[in-house]
């Protein structure tokens, strides 16, 4: 690791500009790749409720509006911690960056809360897919349809969350060893990234899957 | 991307924006337009993706690098999404008689 308090780019590096340019262009390629990871997900969603539109909606109105429209307004007040983090790591103000990290883990582990308490009710409804499943009407096979992606996209969506809140973990640690300063905190801007795009899955998820009930 | 800090007030307006959505794509989801939900719905996730990519992503002032890359992705989702489609929607597409007739006439000749 170079030394991260000189404003000198690593010796690959024309100048600073360039460095942080590649740093969030080798995120963006990464990112792209979870559209493509999400997106075969999204395209099989398509797919059935195209076909099953039915099940789809009856099934939608066993999920929680409330607690759903909750957790998008959680999830979109982290992202907005997370700009005002990456804000601060960029005018080197160090309280402040890791006041707002914490900020977003404590938003982020309340959403992930709401989705264990969301799951642990279906759960109990008998609404996971499998032998345990039972909804009566002759639509049940398909809503039983609509459960397998509502807990294989919102489990992956998750899963992404779980691992975003061990990265910002890590930053406040390094924040509190003093190892960003204005030029140098190309991790937080890259840690922004990666959580305002779990943020934008979420955003799509939550018509997709809350919305469709036509209550 | 580099140090150019965005001022805070326009993130705090971004938030604001992405949570009036919010209210509007519930509200509509009451109320029956048919079909028209869903495109309603996918336009206000969209708009608030938008948002969030430009202002709390930064691409908004990012180089034509950046613009290009992100563009490319989202563009190859739709080409994933709309070719499954295109496919899955003809699949099941009516044979009339007449049709029918067209097709064994041309294989004669």
């Amino acid at each position: 690791m170079a030394e991260t308090h000189t404003a000198l780019p690593a010796h690959q590096f024309d100048d600073l500009e360039q460095q942080h340019e590649a740093g969030a262009l080798g995120m963006w390629a990464f990112l792209i790749t979870e559209i493509m990871f999400f997106g075969g997900l999204f395209t099989v969603y398509t797919v059935y409720r195209w076909s099953y539109g039915q099940g789809f909606a009856e099934a939608s109105r066993h999920l929680d509006i409330r607690l759903g429209a909750i957790n998008t307004a959680v999830l979109i007040g982290s992202s907005l911690t997370m700009a005002l983090a990456v804000h601060a790591a960029q005018t080197g103000r160090r309280r402040v960056l890791i006041l707002f990290l914490l900020f977003t883990i404590l938003l982020g582990s309340v959403f992930l809360g709401i989705k264990a308490f969301e799951y642990n009710h279906k759960f109990h409804e008998h609404l996971v897919p499998g032998p345990g499943f039972r909804l009566a009407g002759p639509e049940a096979r398909h809503a039983e349809l609509f459960f397998s992606l509502y807990f294989a996209m919102t489990g992956l969506h998750a899963v992404h969350m779980i691992i975003g809140v061990g990265i910002l973990a890590t930053l406040v640690m390094m924040a509190n060893r003093g190892r960003f300063s204005p030029a140098h905190h190309a991790p937080v801007e890259i840690t922004g990234l990666y959580w305002h795009f779990v943020d934008i899955v979420w955003i799509f998820l939550f018509p997709l899957l809350y919305l469709i009930g036509g209550r | 991307m580099a140090a150019r800090a965005v001022p805070r007030r326009l993130y705090l307006a971004i938030f604001g924006a992405l949570m009036g959505f919010t209210a509007l794509t519930v509200w509509a989801a009451f109320i029956d337009l048919g079909r028209l939900n869903m495109a309603v719905a996918m336009t206000i996730a969209a708009a608030k993706a938008a948002l969030v990519v430009l202002y709390f992503m930064h691409v908004r002032y990012s180089s034509r690098l950046i613009w290009v890359v992100v563009g490319a992705g989202f563009v190859w989702l739709i080409i994933l999404i709309s070719l499954t489609m295109s496919d899955y929607r003809t699949r099941e597409a009516p044979v009339t008689p007449a049709w029918r007739a067209a097709i064994q006439d041309k294989l004669k000749l």
